[in-house]
């Protein structure tokens, strides 16, 4: 600025303000940085963002098959508007009709038995309803073989089912929340909206069971991955590298040998059981297939995760740190706990939060060792994606354990600061 | 993985390329199956004799029948179906076709008569479920026991529930299919009576309630294979899984175990055809299937393993095993000596109630 004029703005040699040529030129080389990354951003729009986001929006999107249920039956979601479920009675001959019309052309679409499978997740056993109908509606003349009403309850005496007629009224729309319900363990009955009994409320157990194991498997692998980085970071180079390839060598194993590993070792007629047996003790113990068996198996996969960082960290702490705190005289504690461990916590931070995402998403190490009480949110997430077909509950729960995720991200941040996390 | 066996006669291409172009059907056909012992039979059964009589024909096998509902729906909602016919479990077969994903078949006119002129409805019985369901094999749900570890051999399915007579761990499937009827029928309730109790809640209370008493020895398994696995580690001293897992353990790996064949659950496996397919491709696969169905190849599907083919004109042509020689009427579980109780794992009824009853299994599993 000094020998700038005060009057008028600065200039560059070709007579433009500087402001403003700087402006252009730092505009040229962002578009030229996005030109750069655009193959990358296009890839991950199209194979990330993309299918994760209409996944996540079937959630809420009220479909049977691939159409929406005011689409495939608009005459039943207009006539039932009109019928008040909390009177406890059937609803009147025109939803009936309705449902006549609509029945008949879905079966001519062949999408009747999919209507039923969507319904029947609010209400068990519709479906066969729907299933039955189908052919015999189609085969109706709409203006001479009324009343339907009793035609459809001749069919099957479920169709006079107020609990029935309630939750094709309350999935009426383009947009429901009866998956989000399900995954918040709530339930909508003929009077309303309500928690369900709480020793059936599976996904709130789940979810805390979830992020309860993997909060103790992060410790764990802190616990006993914190020496073996600090070990490895302090030996001469060659030796560190020869014992980093043994926390390498695991990292490198396909997760199912090294789940089934640990089966054979934790059985009940398996090698640590068989050693505790001739060290004299008469009880076997119960390593597996229970929660014990899920804590000891992930905490040995997802080791490497908590050592790794730890390791890149550690390696950029100057041993003389440590001799002089320890020479100004501190106690080994002292030097330990004051100097070293808070130069560590950044390794510490990332290390945590890898293994604990990891964890959370964990699905195949709890299915084959978790038995009845060791399994997590994922393997229900799956079940409902790939045995049941739930999609849309799959999709609340996976979008629910997003939000908890980032929640706790989040918090993390606010405590730790992810500025303060390195990887490596 | 898959498995490219191109099978072509040395000499006969131009005529075989002749007579496809006559009939009109593709020269290439995907099937899709289940892989290992089992697929294996439907290759030597099926297959191989089928390529015999087509020279020309390419056949191309696939391994994801596990899969094959949520890979159908992806390919139909891509709109490129890949595969020509698949092998699925009867549940999934009713599944697929609630969802339009498989085609209607006409079993009169796709499927052959029995050699005595029975049209086919009436010679798959009851095993026609849903409109398109083609089936090929009845299999069985059933217990196997460890012979040495236990001091006498159970007789009824209730010695499962039975811990001070039969002390030990017992493993079970981690679903309610099996399991919930079982535990009523232990608890007095009659076949008959089973579905409809289960309609209500009581019955299900009554059925996990039963279930409670041997909850704690109970190791729970979601492959076929762990079962026979458990059993010879001797982590459990009596499991369910499929029939045939536990005659391979039994006859090919002589383990010591028994089978307990007592209210075995009766299942189908057999074909779809995926909804939608072009023309010539269609033609090839009802011609296939015509053929892979018809009484002497589900009778020699059983000579490589030990499932009961689904007609009953085939029963009386099951001879022995392919390898062993064993005779294998006695291991099938549609052999009178067997089947004195059984009941048929309700399809149409579990895919209106499974939803519930599954939410209310695993909740049961968690407290």
């Amino acid at each position: 600025m000094s020998d700038a004029t005060l009057e008028g703005p600065v200039l560059s040699a070709d007579g433009k303000p500087l402001k403003q040529s700087l402006n252009q030129a730092l505009r040229k080389q962002k578009i030229r940085a996005l030109v750069l990354i655009a193959p990358l951003l296009v890839f991950v729009l199209v194979t990330f963002v993309a299918p994760i986001g209409s996944m996540l929006m079937r959630s809420v999107q009220n479909t049977a098959g691939t159409d929406y249920i005011p689409d495939l039956m608009p005459n039943v979601v207009a006539a039932i508007q009109a019928w008040d479920p909390s009177t406890g009675e059937a609803p009147p001959e025109e939803v009936y009709r309705a449902m006549a019309i609509d029945m008949a052309s879905a079966f001519e679409n062949k999408t009747h038995t999919q209507l039923g499978r969507r319904f029947n997740y609010e209400a068990p056993g519709i479906s066969s309803l729907f299933r039955k109908s189908g052919r015999p509606a189609s085969g109706w003349d709409i203006e001479t073989d009324g009343p339907f009403k009793e035609k459809f309850l001749d069919i099957d005496s479920g169709w006079g089912n107020v609990e029935y007629w309630a939750a094709i009224k309350a999935n009426s729309g383009y947009y429901t929340s009866s998956y989000f319900l399900a995954a918040f363990d709530a339930q909508r009955g003929v009077d309303g909206i309500s928690m369900k009994e709480p020793d059936q409320r599976i996904y709130q157990k789940l979810m805390l069971r979830t992020l309860g194991l993997s909060l103790l498997i992060t410790f764990c692998t802190l616990a006993l991955g914190y020496p073996v980085a600090w070990l490895l970071a302090d030996l001469p180079l060659r030796t560190s590298n020869l014992l980093l390839i043994l926390v390498l060598l695991p990292f490198w194993t396909s997760l199912l040998v090294r789940t089934s590993a640990w089966k054979i070792l934790l059985q009940e007629q398996g090698v640590i059981n068989n050693f505790w047996i001739a060290l004299g003790f008469t009880e076997r113990l119960s390593l597996i297939n229970n929660q014990l068996g899920v804590i000891i198996a992930m905490t040995h996969i997802l080791l490497p995760f908590m050592i790794l960082p730890l390791y890149s960290v550690m390696k950029t702490i100057p041993p003389s740190y440590l001799r002089a705190a320890k020479s100004l005289g501190a106690s080994n504690w002292t030097a330990f706990w004051r100097v070293y461990f808070p130069q560590t916590t950044a390794g510490i931070g990332a290390g945590a939060l890898l293994v604990f995402i990891l964890a959370v998403g964990y699905f195949i190490t709890p299915e084959l060792v978790g038995g009845a009480d060791g399994t997590f949110i994922s393997n229900r997430i799956y079940f409902q994606f790939a045995v049941s077909g739930n999609w849309g509950l799959a999709a609340a729960l996976g979008t629910l354990m997003l939000v908890v995720i980032l929640i706790l991200y989040y918090v993390y941040d606010k405590l730790v600061g992810v500025d303060n996390v390195k990887l490596g | 993985m898959k498995l490219k066996t191109t099978l072509m006669a040395t000499g006969a291409t131009l005529i075989a390329a002749a007579a496809l172009a006559q009939t009109n059907m593709a020269d290439s056909m995907t099937v899709v199956s289940w892989g290992g012992a089992y697929q294996n039979s439907q290759v030597k059964a099926y297959i191989e004799p089928y390529v015999a009589n087509n020279p020309g024909l390419n056949v191309i096998t696939d391994e994801s029948s596990a899969d094959a509902v949520t890979k159908l729906r992806a390919m139909s909602e891509a709109g490129n179906i890949t595969w020509d016919i698949v092998d699925v479990v009867a549940a999934d077969g009713l599944r697929l076709c609630d969802e339009g994903l498989a085609m209607e078949i006409d079993p009169d006119t796709m499927l052959a008569d029995a050699p005595d002129g029975t049209p086919a409805s009436e010679d798959f019985g009851n095993t026609l479920v849903g409109d398109c369901f083609i089936p090929q094999i009845v299999f069985s749900t059933t217990f196997g026991y460890r012979t040495d570890l236990l001091s006498e051999a159970p007789t009824t399915v209730c010695d499962v529930f039975d811990t001070e007579k039969f002390p030990g761990k017992r493993s079970l499937e981690k679903r309610p299919i099996g399991n919930l009827e079982w535990a009523l029928i232990c608890d007095g309730v009659g076949i008959d009576d089973v579905y409809e109790t289960l309609e209500t809640q009581e019955g299900v209370d009554r059925a996990l309630a039963k279930l409670d008493t041997i909850k704690d020895d109970v190791i729970w398994w979601s492959a076929g294979a762990e079962t026979p696995q458990l059993l010879a580690d001797g982590e459990v001293v009596m499991g369910s899984t499929y029939n045939g897992r536990l005659f391979s353990a039994i006859v090919e790996q002589n383990q010591p175990i028994g089978m307990l064949w007592d209210w075995q659950m009766f299942d189908l496996d057999g074909w779809i055809i995926p909804a939608g397919l072009p023309e010539d491709r269609l033609a090839r696969v009802l011609d296939f299937v015509k053929f892979a169905t018809d009484t002497q190849r589900l009778a020699d599907q059983a000579a490589y393993i030990s499932y009961g083919p689904a007609r009953a004109s085939s029963a009386p042509l099951v001879g022995k095993h392919a390898e062993l020689g064993v005779e294998m009427a006695p291991h099938m579980p549609t052999d009178p000596a067997n089947a004195v109780n059984t009941f048929l794992f309700n399809f149409e009824w579990w895919a209106s109630y499974r939803d519930d009853l599954d939410a209310q299994f695993q909740a049961w599993l968690l407290q």
